[in-house]
């Protein structure tokens, strides 16, 4: 148990990603990766993830901004953002990709539009709570390796 | 999941084997090579098949590479294919974000050893090393 209030507070809001459906096991990976020599390895693939994705979802909206769709060059842009979604645990991100990528399939132009909307929501509320959580991360200083959450 | 990996002994018998990763995206580069590194391995990065393919020309080897498929100007399945047929002995494992069965086949029967889909795990990488140092006869003693 956590007596350092700041690690306490660390724990509990890193508890919360999870049981909120925020995060999956891939993000344990990504923590496991950080130790001594790579102090910020999380913060820093998040970060890099952020930046890469920047252009993706850019390139999502000028995309549905022409009429006719092309569904195949969207699924495409969608393959690769959801791989990267992916690498960083982003699990309500990941599963909007997906449906986006089945709007795709099914040539679903107003399926596309809407899913993209809610999928920009969860990547902007993710990256928010990211951010808070990378926040108090730096406050509390390094931390032992956090408990599965299984 | 408890992961009982010794990364200190396994880096030991690591030391020796050249690695490449070869993914187009950077954040895929990022992660695998991070991973690779916890393993005791440095890891060669390129972005694409046709760079992989260039290093073999240039007689560089490698004991692992892990191979993307979808990269541009030269793909995992097409990069796989070249390697093999210009002699290569490298234990190749594709990295796939596509899980469809097919695709995982088509790039398996380019000739790989082994696929998985991404992103890589420890738990993936802890196998790939060990069944790399079958050869080596190392004891099996770390528990998953």
């Amino acid at each position: 148990m956590e007596r350092n209030p700041l690690r306490r507070q660390l724990q509990i809001m890193r508890k919360s990603l999870f049981d909120q459906g925020y995060l999956d096991e891939q993000f344990v990976q990504l923590e496991e990766l950080q130790d001594e020599s790579n102090p910020n390895f999380v913060e820093e693939v998040v970060t890099l993830y952020y930046r890469d994705s920047a252009r993706l979802i850019l390139n999502i909206e000028q995309a549905l901004e022409r009429k006719p769709y092309n569904f195949h060059k969207l699924d495409a842009y969608m393959h690769q953002f959801k791989g990267s979604s992916s690498s960083i645990g982003a699990k309500k991100v990941k599963a909007e990709s997906t449906l986006f990528r089945e709007y795709c399939k099914s040539g679903n132009g107003e399926g596309c539009m809407r899913c993209f909307q809610q999928l920009k929501k969860e990547y902007t509320t993710l990256r928010k709570k990211l951010e808070a959580y990378f926040q108090v991360a730096r406050q509390a200083g390094p931390m032992e390796t956090a408990c599965r959450p299984k | 999941m408890v992961l009982g990996i010794d990364a200190s002994s396994s880096s030991l018998s690591n030391k020796n084997l050249s690695v490449l990763v070869v993914d187009d995206d950077p954040l895929i580069r990022m992660l695998h090579d991070n991973y690779l590194k916890h393993f005791g391995l440095k890891p060669h990065v390129v972005e694409n098949g046709k760079e992989a393919v260039k290093l073999f020309q240039l007689g560089i080897y490698f004991n692992l590479i892990l191979m993307d498929n979808e990269m541009p100007i030269m793909n995992g399945v097409e990069a796989t294919k070249v390697l093999r047929d210009m002699g290569s002995t490298s234990m190749i494992v594709g990295v796939t974000s596509r899980g469809s069965p097919s695709e995982m086949q088509t790039f398996m029967e380019a000739g790989l050893d082994f696929c998985f889909e991404k992103p890589l795990t420890f738990d993936m990488i802890d196998f790939i090393l060990k069944e790399l140092n079958m050869n080596d006869d190392d004891d099996d003693d770390t528990n998953n």
